[in-house]
């Protein structure tokens, strides 16, 4: 077979194969959002609330508590 | 709860910020005196072989790229690293003292690449000048940033790593593989046991070090001109303007997508020349894919100001940071426009490329750093900015020289390669090459003005920035938002 035919033919099959992935990410992203799983619009305030003393997103010692019970 | 007495520490911060201000000034010093050299020649000799065009250009490129918005990376990493890891830099002595000697490593690595290059020492490879044992202390401090990035958040109170980190830590993987890549080299002297001994060859030969070197070469304009930049208007545009990022789940489509994308496109400086067929066009392809990832950041950027573009009026940092991603969005499409084949054809080595990345340097990376460096002044030295007016004025000045910038060399690169091309009846080429140099003084003059109106800008700005530090009126707390600023 033509090594540029199967050149062409992969070329295709990755193609396809990166949109599935890129539209996988999106529907993995709005899913897991629209199912409680996560907020991820609420990231966009860590540049806003940024003080040494505001109380963090997600806080490292809050999410330690968490998985120990 | 964590001790209230602690405050974020922003040394390291300030002192990365006065070197932006410094190689800023001296880069694109040098950027400006070499634009003139091209319109009036005779300045090629003003200083014997120092003020040779071919001994300059790679003293600007290095000094811009490495010296100004390395430093200006490194100055908002060590300010938004801490702020949005909510530690800070006081709490770990064995960070602060990491911090410090990144940054005189680095303060004196890139004052030997100034030496270095003045007196011709050089690997001759694109914006990989440097010679073999600047490169090593090159990668030292690269290490040292490093352990600082992943030390910070090895201590850090917020478990979520805000997008601005995520492309910090893509700045620091990516430049860390291409760098020692592409600086793959043989100090002769030690294998021939003579010669010089600062002197070096590549490793790669022929088609393979030009696919290594453009590899290189656009990832470094990847790695250093776009994805740290991003890091930083992520973090500055909504802080300033006090609006929370567009859509979070944009950005991370976008990060995943430039990530991707971006390393594949180096080929199109290739376009045309001994590397294969296939790896031009996936060069060309993946440029225009390039458009995608990049137009959703920057429209990431401006959404951001939805229902608050009142600000853009009142405020100048914003009005920096908004015709940034603007300029972003503009060299995005002009890049993957140029890659394409049939354009390529035209616009390679023509005038038309310079213009291209500057609208890109001085539009999206200057102004970024600029106004990065101006909204954490009044939070370094607890002072408002000391003249709006001042800012405004740099404003317009830069941008019309901008303008300048691009246009003349739209304008002098399409020609170029129209005369370039042009036959006549015969098929004789219809010009010399002393024809299109004489066509194009005009728009070598413009260019010069145009970048001249830009330096001119910076020194207001380190006017600015000086007056901040040490006159301007005190002011009790950290602004939330919008940053102070004196009439």
């Amino acid at each position: 077979m033509d090594p540029k035919f199967i050149q062409g033919v992969l070329y295709l099959v990755f193609i396809i194969f990166l949109t599935f992935i890129l539209y996988g990410y999106i529907i993995h992203l709005y899913r897991s959002e629209k199912k409680g799983e996560k907020d991820y619009e609420k990231y966009g305030k860590l540049a806003l609330d940024d003080e040494l003393t505001s109380k963090p997103v997600e806080g490292i010692e809050e999410e330690n508590k968490k998985e120990s019970k | 709860m964590q001790n209230p007495a602690i405050e974020y520490d922003y040394t390291v911060a300030k002192w990365f910020s006065y070197l932006a201000i410094l190689f800023g000034i001296i880069g694109m010093g040098v950027g400006v005196w070499i634009a003139f050299e091209l319109a009036f020649p005779e300045l090629n000799y003003v200083a014997g072989e120092y003020t040779l065009f071919s001994r300059l250009r790679p003293l600007h490129t290095n000094a811009v790229a490495f010296g100004f918005t390395l430093s200006g990376i490194f100055a908002t990493w060590y300010y938004v690293g801490q702020r949005v890891l909510k530690v800070s830099m006081a709490e770990s002595k064995f960070l602060m003292a990491v911090g410090k000697l990144h940054f005189w490593l680095y303060f004196i690595t890139i004052l030997l690449a100034v030496v270095t290059l003045l007196t011709r020492y050089t690997t001759s490879k694109e914006y990989a000048q440097l010679e073999w044992p600047i490169d090593i202390l090159v990668v030292i401090w690269w290490v040292l940033w490093g352990i600082s990035i992943f030390g910070l958040i090895g201590i850090r109170r917020e478990k979520t790593l805000y997008i601005s980190l995520w492309y910090y830590i893509a700045t620091f993987l990516g430049v860390a593989m291409l760098y020692l890549f592409n600086n793959m080299e043989v100090p002769t002297y030690f294998v021939a046991g003579m010669g010089d001994i600062m002197h070096s060859v590549s490793m790669y030969a022929g088609t393979n070090d030009a696919m290594v070197q453009w590899w290189y070469g656009h990832n470094a304009v990847a790695f250093v001109f776009t994805v740290p930049i991003i890091a930083m208007i992520y973090y500055y545009l909504p802080k300033e303007s006090g609006q929370p990022v567009y859509s979070y789940k944009l950005s991370l489509l976008s990060f995943w997508g430039l990530m991707f994308v971006y390393l594949w496109a180096g080929g199109h400086h290739l376009i045309y020349s001994t590397v294969p067929d296939w790896m031009q066009t996936m060069g060309s392809v993946f440029s225009v894919i390039l458009i995608l990832p990049s137009w959703g950041s920057a429209l990431n950027m401006l959404l951001t100001m939805k229902g608050e573009w009142g600000q853009l009026k009142e405020n100048p940092l914003i009005k920096f940071m908004v015709l940034a991603s603007t300029f972003y969005m503009l060299s995005t499409l002009e890049g993957p426009i140029q890659s394409i084949k049939s354009v390529n054809a035209l616009a390679h080595f023509t005038d038309w490329i310079p213009g291209h990345v500057h609208d890109g340097t001085l539009g999206w990376v200057g102004f970024m750093i600029i106004a990065a460096i101006m909204h954490m002044a009044p939070r370094f030295y607890k002072r408002e900015i000391y003249s709006k007016k001042l800012l405004e004025m740099q404003f317009w000045l830069q941008t019309t020289g901008i303008v300048l910038y691009f246009s003349s060399m739209w304008i002098a690169g399409i020609t170029q390669g129209m005369m370039w091309r042009a036959v006549d009846q015969y098929g004789n080429l219809a010009y010399s090459f002393i024809d299109t140099v004489t066509v194009l003084h005009p728009y070598y003059t413009l260019r010069g003005i145009g970048g001249l109106f830009y330096f001119i800008g910076l020194f207001m700005w380190a006017y600015n920035f000086y007056k901040t530090m040490t006159a301007a009126k005190q002011i009790e707390k950290e602004p939330a938002f919008a940053t102070p600023m004196a009439g």
